[in-house]
């Protein structure tokens, strides 16, 4: 207690580190009056683009603990030209994530090849039961509207992909080769 | 006196002793709160969280007041009181001013010391009769630390007594000159670290060690007797902080002192309760050797020497 150094000099700065933090303004949020400023990439919850989801799978298969639950079925669309191939597509019937088991890794956003899955800074959705922390796919995509646009590109960089589509001149096809004559309709009899 | 009177200065006392601790409680929150970078309590009350130890009052009377199976049951039920009404007492003499004072007795140094050290038992009792060893550790932890701690602050008390030549606190208010701020310097500090000390607040709350020792003798106290024990402390800062005020910093005396007297006693005690939470703040808690260490070896010879000058100081006619 009395060594070198410490004893009176160490209480009175003590005193004074105190007094000085008593004087200084108070860095609190006082958060349910002032709402916090985040972030924008903070990671608050997982927000759902239902019509950018191919229920591909990839997210709950690789999400740790197992908490999206995907369903969905198949179905048919009619050829559009007569003649043409049926296709099929799979229809989204249930999304849903369990908040009680995520751990927030970001597995699942970093994974979906459609961007469908999105970070959204969004954080006050406690409930009082463990079990109403189970979200489906409409509370998943409401939260949309709360994930922020994405940050800008740097200076220098490319354009984005949909960007440069659009701007690229428009493909004028020939009207002469639009029909292909003679690949058209391959004679009889003609070898591959 | 007519009964009227001693019902109405009895009134007045204990209106005192409930608000007064409140009022510190309610700063200690605050200077606390700031002096670690926060806010404190904002809500009660609306404004600056005001209210908040009348909310905690309310709180603790709602709470369900448990007995332990292994208590010594009437011993334990009566501890709160042992500990709380003797500074009640020891309020009702403490002056603001000469003429306000709820009983004005020749011996009342005396007696103010006699009556907290009987609030010393109550702790005592606490942690015997609660049939729990942290309890138990706790009560002998504060009994050992009040022993060592009431020789000092009697033997710095004794050196004012004796520079004023009375043993009435309103008596030493009167006899106190600024000269005394230099003269009675090492005495006061040894009754305001001695008192702190034996109100076991930090950096002296071994006692109540909370890493070690859970809440000390108040462990199995639950609801309204926990709180208290709460006001019991707090109403200790209160009467050391008026006691130190009046005895050292001359109480009343000031600009104006026939008027507003009261008022510069009440401002004095209050700057001294808020140094109280300062170094509560500030300084980390004594290990038990250090704090037995500190009583004998520095702050009993100190209140010695003071006595010895007192006396020197007395004698040459200062």
């Amino acid at each position: 207690m009395r060594g070198r150094g410490h004893g009176i000099p160490g209480l009175v700065k003590g005193m004074v580190t105190t007094a000085r933090t008593g004087l200084r303004r108070t860095g609190t949020q006082e958060y349910p009056d002032v709402s916090p400023e985040l972030p924008p990439r903070s990671r608050g919850v997982i927000a759902l683009l239902e019509e950018n989801c191919t229920s591909c799978m990839l997210c709950a298969r690789e999400c740790p603990d197992w908490c999206i639950t995907i369903d969905s079925h198949k179905e048919t669309i009619p050829a559009s030209t007569a003649g043409g191939r049926e296709r099929q597509r799979n229809v989204l019937d249930r999304f849903a994530i369990d908040f009680s088991l995520c751990m927030y890794c970001g597995i699942c956003i970093e994974v979906c090849p459609f961007d469908a899955l999105f970070w959204s800074p969004h954080f006050e959705y406690a409930e009082y039961d463990v079990r109403d922390l189970l979200h489906e796919k409409e509370r998943l995509g409401e939260w949309m509207a709360s994930v922020p646009p994405p940050a800008a590109l740097d200076e220098k960089a490319s354009e984005p992909a949909e960007v440069a589509a659009a701007r690229r001149p428009q493909r004028t096809v020939p009207a002469q080769r639009a029909v292909p004559a003679q690949r058209a309709v391959p004679a009889e009899g003609d070898s591959p | 006196m007519t009964w009227l009177e001693v019902v109405l200065r009895a009134g007045a006392v204990l209106a005192a002793f409930l608000v007064l601790p409140l009022l510190i409680g309610q700063t200690e929150h605050k200077v606390m709160a700031h002096m670690q970078g926060r806010l404190g309590p904002m809500y009660a009350g609306g404004f600056h969280g005001w209210a908040q130890l009348i909310a905690d009052g309310v709180k603790f009377v709602q709470k369900e007041d448990i007995t332990p199976l292994a208590a010594d049951r009437r011993i334990f039920r009566l501890a709160p009181a042992v500990a709380l009404v003797p500074y009640l007492v020891a309020l009702s003499v403490v002056p603001l001013s000469p003429g306000l004072v709820a009983v004005d007795v020749p011996l009342s140094l005396l007696l103010v010391l006699a009556a907290t050290s009987v609030g010393a038992l109550g702790t005592l009792m606490a942690g015997w009769s609660s049939g729990n060893k942290y309890s138990l550790l706790g009560g002998l932890r504060a009994a050992a630390q009040l022993i060592s701690y009431e020789l000092p602050i009697v033997l710095a008390c004794a050196s004012v007594a004796l520079a004023a030549g009375t043993l009435s606190v309103v008596g030493i208010g009167v006899a106190w000159s600024p000269l005394w701020l230099l003269w009675q310097l090492p005495g006061a500090l040894v009754f305001l670290v001695a008192g702190v000390a034996e109100l076991q607040r930090p950096p002296f709350d071994m006692p109540v060690a909370d890493a070690e020792l859970v809440m000390g003798a108040w462990t199995e106290y639950t609801g309204l007797r926990f709180a208290l024990f709460l006001l019991t402390e707090y109403a200790g800062i209160v009467i050391l902080s008026l006691l130190f005020a009046v005895l050292w910093l001359g109480g009343w005396h000031g600009p104006w002192s026939d008027s507003v007297g009261w008022l510069w006693t009440l401002l004095k005690g209050f700057a001294v309760a808020v140094v109280i939470i300062w170094i509560r703040v500030a300084w980390p808690r004594l290990r038990e050797d250090q704090l037995q260490r500190l009583a004998w070896v520095w702050l009993v010879p100190i209140a010695l020497g003071q006595l010895f000058l007192t006396g020197i100081g007395v004698v040459m006619g200062w």
